[in-house]
């Protein structure tokens, strides 16, 4: 579905992608892990396009997305959920759902997609009025996830969803992020939590300054010496 | 003295929210821009210039074909607003295309040198065409709506005077309230007002959710200009004469009126400008009155930047901005 070949990324002259190869199948949950500055959340900024690859290609179903800018690469069904959830924190609860539907003109269409996020997340039901900006880093998280449904993807990219929360938030965002995997929705998941990623990831990779270090199923590499050595002591 | 200050409290208060609804349309175009891309946009005022002499030819070619006479003056105004904001909302894209976006990413100082730049261009360039066609920058327009119209204010309260209004003031302060109500309705309301308040909180993020940042820029200067632009029509026939340093003064007072509101808020903007539109007829009025003489009404100026002063020191985020935490 989606196939990452040989990307490479710069900030100026800094490299942080050197050279990364990866792909995720229709309905996989992967993980990509990794500590701090290991080129995690680059990777899915290359993808999405908020930064662009200079080397290498990104196919996404049969499409090259390399050079798409954002905007369009969000139209062509993959949902960035942003490192540090990156809500809008003066638009009301609602308004951010809104945006999240922005490219959708159809007010029934909306209203669906906005009652199937009610399902995963009630909380948010009764927060609609309240700035996105009042609520804890939890709710955040969720709303972040319920603005990303809102596009009704088919590949949900997921930056650090547990980072900052308590492990009780944590625990539930994991089990919903398997439920939106069971509904049909291929998850591409960064994590630096690696053990809860690990255990309900498909495939995962481990990635360690811009370069892909292991690749495994994700039951082998809970497993792994290295792995455990490294991310999960 | 202060039956003096009572007396003209009608006149002030109606001067004052005339020329506060145009510091506050103008207010709005710095605002917006600076609320989406943190840019003071400094040629803004200029584009207010721009359109006030793009209306001001309109009117007198019309004139000259007799069609001002034919038609209600009204609708020949409505016309002319609604064309010059289309040619200054263009004209504001324009200047964003090729003189900002490719400073997009360039340090905050840059593209504000820039705008200072276009500020002159758009100066000279409209000099130049001015006395090219009348051979005087110095530009008179046709006199419309000059109806004085009395409001018997005294029979209120015996302590105030009446005031006295021209018809050109309604219309000023009619289309510039038309153009403000408007312009929440469509920020706060619509899809493509919020996805102007989402860029502006957070670039990246937007664009993840299918925004076009680019186009929503656009659309951010050319509403900000066609308001600057209309409001410039609206100037050139309230005041009669313009000319090309109009804007610099101007545009100066609005931006002052959108510090003072908070920079960056759009409510904010309109109340700031207002209040200083407000505050400095009460100076004009009064100023001489107060200081026994020693500074005359010509200090009004020097009353609206001493306003700004005193904001940036105690209120540095504005009346109805909020303080921005730092990010450490």
């Amino acid at each position: 579905m989606l196939a990452l070949n040989n990307i490479e990324t710069f900030y100026g002259g800094i490299q942080a992608l050197k050279g990364i190869t990866l792909n995720v199948e229709k309905g996989e949950i992967v993980t990509l892990i990794g500590s701090n500055g290991a080129g995690k959340s680059t990777a899915l900024k290359s993808i999405s396009g908020l930064v662009k690859a200079a080397k290498g290609s990104i196919i996404y179903k049969n499409e090259d997305i390399t050079k798409k800018p954002p905007h369009d690469t969000a139209l062509s069904g993959i949902a960035h959920v942003p490192e540090g959830r990156r809500i809008f924190p003066k638009l009301s609860v609602k308004e951010n759902l809104l945006m999240g539907a922005f490219s959708v003109k159809d007010k029934r269409e909306i209203d669906e997609r906005m009652s199937k996020v009610f399902q995963y997340f009630p909380k948010i039901k009764e927060r609609l009025d309240q700035k996105g900006g009042t609520m804890s880093g939890g709710e955040q998280q969720m709303l972040a996830i319920g603005r990303a449904m809102m596009m009704k993807p088919e590949l949900l990219m997921l930056d650090e969803p547990s980072m900052g929360l308590a492990p009780i938030i944590v625990e539930q965002i994991f089990e919903i992020i398997k439920e939106l995997n069971q509904a049909g929705i291929t998850i591409l998941l960064v994590e630096q939590n690696a053990y809860q990623a690990l255990q309900i990831a498909d495939r995962g990779y481990v990635i360690q300054t811009g370069s892909i270090k292991l690749e495994g199923l994700g039951k082998d590499l809970i497993k792994n010496n290295e792995v455990r050595e490294a991310y999960l002591a | 003295m202060l039956n003096n200050i009572l007396e003209s409290i009608p006149q002030v208060a109606i001067d004052g929210l005339t020329l506060g609804t145009v510091y506050a349309v103008i207010a709005l175009g710095y605002t917006m821009v600076y609320g989406i891309l943190e840019l003071i946009n400094f040629a803004h005022g200029e584009i207010f210039m721009t359109g006030a002499f793009i209306g001001t030819a309109m009117l007198l070619l019309l004139t000259g074909f007799g069609w001002v006479s034919a038609l209600p003056a009204i609708v020949l105004l409505i016309t002319v607003l609604l064309l010059t904001a289309l040619l200054t909302g263009l004209l504001g894209m324009g200047i964003e295309r090729v003189a900002y976006r490719p400073l997009r990413n360039a340090p905050k100082l840059i593209p504000l040198i820039t705008a200072i730049g276009i500020s002159f261009l758009l100066q000279d360039l409209v000099r130049f065409i001015a006395e090219l066609k009348k051979g005087n920058y110095i530009v008179t327009g046709p006199s419309l709506f000059t109806h004085q119209i009395k409001i018997h204010t005294s029979s209120i309260s015996s302590i105030f005077n009446d005031a006295s209004i021209k018809t050109s003031f309604i219309i000023v302060l009619v289309s510039a309230v038309i153009m403000m109500v408007v312009l929440d309705f469509f920020v706060n309301k619509t899809r493509w007002g919020m996805a102007m308040r989402a860029v502006a909180q957070d670039r990246d993020t937007a664009s993840l959710m299918s925004v076009n940042v680019n186009k929503v820029i656009s659309l951010t200067f050319f509403i900000g200009s066609a308001l600057g632009g209309a409001t410039g029509v609206l100037f050139a026939v309230q005041y009669g004469t313009i000319d090309p340093y109009i804007g610099f003064i101007l545009g100066l007072k609005a931006f002052t009126a959108a510090v003072l509101g908070g920079i960056g808020n759009i409510r904010g903007a309109m109340l700031g400008g207002l209040l200083l539109g407000v505050m400095e007829m009460f100076a004009s009025a009064n100023l001489s009155l107060l200081t026994g003489g020693v500074f005359g009404a010509e200090y009004k100026d020097v009353f609206a930047f001493i306003v700004l002063i005193a904001v940036l020191i105690f209120k540095p985020e504005g009346l109805l901005g909020k303080p921005v935490a730092e990010k450490v």
